[in-house]
């Protein structure tokens, strides 16, 4: 599903990737582990198309990701549902209208939306937080309610980049588990962090970047790093 | 496409709505651009007012020889109707302009006594000439002086033109309307156009604090118009808003200024306000609207060129 064909990315003087190559299957589920500045993040914003690679190419399927028009990138970004430490969500919307912005921009009608997002805030546990707009939820909520969005349109495919990061170990928990159970529905998702309790728990495939290269990629891993 | 229009409409209002201190600072900022571009049509009305009056007050008369005939003095006038220059012309008989002369020296009993001892009237008719434009006085004083078959005959019953003891007055009058209105107009030009910059660029800073959001919209998929859509929607709405504010405030204003400066400006601001009000709010809710639309169409692109 995303091959990394020798993919280097530099910032200025510095690279953040070194020559990586990997490749992801299809309803894999993927942590990539790495201490701060490893590349996970780089790596996450490479699938997204947020930055070009310095050299190599990035493959979604049999297409080069940064060889897409503009079109067909917000098409390709459909399928990808995005999951961040800082939730990024839209301040000036309620948790219903998050949900259904996704929705409303891949040209859903209103009577799917209707019917799907009270079903995606239930499957968050959000139902009673409805209206409320981001400020007003809790870090946990706030990360539900961005896991919500990411998969109310039904992506191939989710990126969570750090999502437990600001996060209570409670609430991180729940947070890995509903990613679990979307995983367990068919999505492929991956997930970068250095949380080692959230990896060891997950108990699936892991990669580890360290000074932006692979140095481990174990099918049913742990966390290995000091 | 309607339920696309649908949506962004109803996203770019949620979005003035809920910017609440954010959107009440932009509306008043483009209220003051709209303020000033109205207050500048009330300058030009009053200017043009008070040129109108100082051009009223400049004309020509053409004095005619005591006993002149009045067949010939209405040849005169003929041939000067067809002239473009000339917006009026009015005849003041002999007679008429001895009866004038008569009450305005009412009180004056030698000048009356010495008229009366002269048995006969020594005052020649005369032609008063207005023309459409002040500039326009020349040419017409210099239409008796051409060699053209009218002046030949005219000219042995035509006294004097005051034309040339006017001259430097008229040609003065001439210049200063010509640099007021020209100088009325580029300030106007320069006032309206660092109006415009200033909520151009408060615009723009509202959608600069807004460049995570665009990125995200962009990261969910959604398309170009589905995220620049409701920026603009957001900028027209401020755009309306402060017209409608501009046009509440300028009711006392122009009150006010209707009351207590008709006499200095030369014309009822209220008045003229009342009469063209349609005009003006017109103009007023059209630079609203376009100014909230392209200052939002154009601070927004650049954030959307990017992948």
């Amino acid at each position: 599903m995303i091959y990394f064909d020798n993919v280097t990315k530099k910032y200025k003087d510095n690279s953040s990737l070194e020559e990586v190559t990997l490749s992801i299957t299809a309803g894999e589920f993927v942590s990539i582990v790495g201490h701060s500045g490893a590349g996970k993040t780089t790596l996450t914003k490479l699938i997204l198309a947020e930055e070009a690679p310095t050299s190599g190419t990035v493959f979604f399927e049999s297409t080069d990701i940064h060889k897409l028009s503009k079109r067909d990138l917000m098409n390709f970004r459909r399928k990808v549902g995005v999951v961040f430490q800082d939730f990024r969500l839209l301040q000036g919307k309620t948790a219903y209208e998050n949900i259904s912005f996704a929705m409303e921009a891949t040209g859903k009608s209103d009577e799917d939306i209707i019917e799907d997002v009270p079903h995606v805030l239930e499957l968050v546990d959000l139902t009673n937080r409805a209206f409320h707009f981001p400020h007003q939820l809790s870090g946990g909520e706030k990360q539900r309610l961005a896991i919500a969005r990411a998969i109310i349109t039904q992506p191939d495919l989710i990126i969570a980049d750090e999502p437990t990061g600001n996060l209570d170990p409670t609430n991180a928990a729940e947070v890995i588990n509903i990613l679990k159970k979307i995983n367990s529905l068919g999505t492929t998702v991956i997930l970068t962090t250095h949380n080692k309790g959230i990896v060891d728990q997950i108990n699936k495939r892991v990669i580890t970047l360290e000074n932006g290269r692979i140095i481990r990629d174990d099918k049913e891993g742990k966390y290995m790093l000091k | 496409m309607l339920i696309h229009a649908k949506r962004i409409i109803r996203s770019g209002w949620h979005s003035f709505v809920r910017s609440g201190f954010t959107s009440i600072a932009s509306v008043l900022i483009m209220t003051i651009t709209i303020f000033v571009i109205t207050s500048l049509i009330f300058v030009q009305a009053s200017l043009n007012a008070s040129l109108n009056d100082i051009k009223e007050k400049v004309d020509l008369t053409i004095y005619f020889i005591p006993g002149a005939e009045e067949v010939s003095i209405k040849k005169v006038e003929e041939s000067l109707v067809k002239l473009p220059e000339i917006n009026s012309i009015s005849y003041t008989s002999a007679s008429d302009a001895l009866s004038n002369f008569k009450d305005k020296h009412a009180n004056d009993y030698l000048t009356l006594q010495a008229l009366d001892e002269l048995n006969e009237n020594p005052l020649g008719a005369s032609l008063n000439i207005k023309a459409n434009d002040p500039s326009q006085y020349e040419s017409i004083a210099k239409y008796f002086e051409s060699d053209n078959a009218l002046s030949k005959g005219a000219l042995t019953i035509i006294d004097k033109i005051d034309y040339h003891q006017n001259k430097i007055v008229i040609d003065r009058l001439t210049s200063i309307i010509k640099g007021a209105k020209s100088l009325g107009f580029a300030v106007s030009l320069v006032l309206i156009i660092i109006s415009i910059i200033i909520t151009f660029n408060t615009i723009r800073l509202i959608i600069y604090m807004s460049k995570d959001e665009i990125s995200v919209m962009k990261l969910v998929g959604a398309g170009l118009k589905y995220v620049q859509g409701p920026f603009i929607v957001s900028g027209i709405l401020v755009g309306i808003s402060a017209s409608i504010l501009s046009i509440i405030i300028f009711i006392p204003i122009s009150i006010w200024l209707g009351n207590h400066m008709t006499d200095f400006i030369g014309i009822n601001l209220y008045q003229y306000y009342k009469s063209n009000f349609l005009q003006l709010f017109i103009i007023m809710l059209g630079s609203g609207i376009f100014l909230g639309g392209i200052s939002s169409f154009f601070a927004i692109s650049r954030y959307l060129r990017r992948k």
